[in-house]
């Protein structure tokens, strides 16, 4: 176990070293560079920021301004009263939004967390260690990213009731721990992770697994966080409609939809403000999520120093 | 050569020997790789046997060989339309979007690192927001003189609003900015995880091995130093622009005018989900696999050839 201590630590100590160093010489950047580089930039960002900024802003539009012609991009006379509607709607369901709310953290924590370890256990051994049929398993993968789901549909939902999940959380939790995309997306960045770390800790008497959580883990950090956000995202938009019938076990985002599509409040223009105020809500989450991840991604760069 | 000498016997035992010793990896990989054999696997086994049968949901499902393939190619205009448009859109939107999550995953990392995390947020979010955004698009191009576009154009004196979203003539150009829009996905978020990753002691090495500016520093250290997320990437790139649909689908509606935008996956939904033809449905989609397999290939070629 002590060299993979040591080695830990000398990993830490170059990370530490390197926050330290104020400036790495790189090759020169022309200043014409930097300012061609500079606008692309800009407009880019405006353009991609523009649906985001839209989005906001017509959710805090009051109704009067929603229908206005010609249409304005910014509010004018900006007011929470749609998000007021929209806790005063959800306030008032036959089943409380608590327990929707409850289902859905409990998928969202469960198939997260559980995708991660399952998939990145799985992700080590095909990375870095050749076995018979490691190919195999490899090549499957990879293809089984470019299969249409929408006829894998009917097979799936035999399976699932056939194993006793429909109308439960875990029809949607336990197929999608076998969501490939994080799978390929972890053994891709670990096939980086230098052999020498490995084989050190494997002479010290390190079995797989151990290297695996002590390692490994932390050193692919920035692809498991990228896993972990893409995964996050597609339980928490998951209505799982086509599993679960029970008002009271289905989730938030089924919830949300159905408020966003007028089917609660009733049809009519009255729902746009309420529609508009829950498309915020349900991007805000991931969003949350995704800023407080990737901020821990840029203190904890981990593979820098580390190649070979 | 000295391979082939082995007796097949022999071969069987090393095979067994390494089986043995992989034993601790097998049991590594096991709990992922089951559920991804029941859940993706096997339907997927299951969806290429319908696509030689008349499976329509209801009835048993009869063989018919390899009769669903030849009505697509030969009896289905409508499919041969969908290829060529399918192919019109992956060839803008998969290189486009490629190159364009490469370049900003790189500008991002030359910037500070607070500003680079604002601008991924920022690149990203169209992407996270996911059909809330699509609202938007159909705003900007609304067929009205609502639409912001026509509004615009209006400003500079064209009195006739363009029918963006319902004339053939410029549907394709709307699914195709659309897809650009939302094509900075999780290739993008790779791209900006993988760079960081990049050791910095390489770009030293570089400069004074020689390397003058940015575009060499790109091309000899950052790219070959990537490959595992530019094949990342491409797979991504792969399977999303070729099945670009739902964006068309929620844009200009089902069937779009005039077939302009009927790609192989609306195709697909068409039989699968409105006409429940299962074994036509997934004779498509196998067709859709084989033409993805075969990108995949001649882009993992092209991908060996960065940085020579």
């Amino acid at each position: 176990m002590e060299t993979i201590k040591r080695l830990y630590q000398t990993h830490l100590n170059k990370k530490k070293s390197k926050d330290f160093t104020p400036f790495v010489k790189k090759s020169k950047r022309s200043f014409w560079g930097n300012v061609i580089l500079g606008l692309f930039l800009l407009v880019m960002a405006v353009a991609f920021f523009f649906p985001v900024v839209y989005m906001v802003s017509q959710s805090m539009k009051p109704m009067n301004e929603m229908f206005i012609f010609p249409p304005k991009i910014i509010v004018q006379n900006p007011t929470l009263n749609n998000y007021r509607d929209f806790v005063n709607v959800l306030a008032n369901t036959v089943v409380p939004v608590t327990r929707s709310l409850f289902n859905s953290l409990f998928v969202v924590v469960i198939g997260s967390v559980g995708h991660i370890v399952l998939a990145s256990l799985c992700a080590y051994p095909l990375a870095k260690y050749k076995f018979p049929g490691s190919k195999f398993f490899n090549q499957i993968i990879v293809y089984s990213l470019m299969f249409n789901a929408s006829v894998t549909m009917i097979p799936n939902f035999l399976t699932i009731a056939g194993l006793g999940m429909l109308d439960t959380q875990w029809a949607i939790i336990i197929p999608g721990f076998a969501s490939t995309l994080g799978l390929y997306l972890m053994k891709n960045f670990m096939e980086q992770i230098p052999d020498s770390l490995m084989e050190a800790a494997q002479i010290d008497g390190a079995g797989y697994v151990r290297i695996h959580f002590t390692i490994v883990m932390p050193v692919v950090k920035p692809a498991l966080v990228t896993a972990f956000i893409m995964v996050f995202q597609s339980f928490w938009t998951n209505t799982g409609d086509k599993f679960i019938y029970t008002e009271a076990q289905k989730g938030f985002a089924y919830v949300v939809g159905q408020l966003a599509s007028g089917k609660i409040t009733g049809v009519g223009t009255s729902y746009a403000g309420i529609s508009s105020a829950s498309a915020v809500i349900m991007f805000a989450v991931p969003l949350v999520v995704f800023l407080i991840m990737q901020n821990n991604v840029v203190s904890t760069m981990a593979t820098s120093g580390m190649k070979e | 050569m000295a391979a082939n000498k082995i007796s097949f016997k022999r071969r069987a035992e090393l095979t067994l020997r390494d089986m043995k010793r992989g034993i601790p990896l097998y049991l590594m990989i096991a709990p992922f790789m089951i559920l991804f054999f029941v859940f993706v696997v096997y339907p997927v086994l299951k969806a290429m046997w319908f696509s030689f049968t008349d499976y329509n949901v209801l009835e048993k499902a009869n063989f018919v060989g390899l009769r669903n393939y030849q009505k697509l190619f030969l009896d289905d205009s409508t499919f041969i339309t969908a290829i060529k448009n399918t192919f019109i859109i992956a060839v803008i939107v998969g290189p486009g979007g490629y190159i364009m999550s490469f370049l900003l995953a790189w500008m991002i990392n030359e910037l500070p690192h607070k500003v680079g995390t604002v601008l991924t947020v920022i690149f990203y979010a169209p992407s996270m927001a996911g059909t809330a955004v699509v609202s938007v698009f159909a705003q900007i191009f609304s067929n009205d003189s609502n639409g912001y576009l026509n509004a615009f154009l209006r400003k500079f004196g064209m009195n006739d609003p363009i029918l963006w979203l319902s004339d053939s003539n410029y549907v394709m150009i709307v699914v195709i900015l659309a897809s650009l829009w939302m094509s900075m996905g999780v290739g993008f978020l790779s791209f900006v995880a993988g760079i960081k990753g990049v050791d910095e002691a390489q770009y030293e090495a570089g400069a004074i091995d020689g390397i003058r500016n940015r575009w060499q520093e790109l091309w000899y250290i950052t790219l070959p130093n990537m490959k595992p997320q530019l094949l990342f990437g491409a797979v991504m790139t792969i399977t999303g622009s070729l099945s670009v649909g739902a964006i068309g689908d929620s844009l200009v509606g089902f069937p779009s005018p005039n077939y302009a935008t009927h790609t192989i996956v609306n195709h697909l939904n068409d039989y699968g989900s409105l006409r429940m033809e299962m074994g036509y449905a997934s004779a498509i989609a196998v067709i859709l696999f084989l033409i993805m397999i075969v990108c995949n290939g001649l882009i993992q070629k092209l991908l060996r050839k960065v940085g020579t």
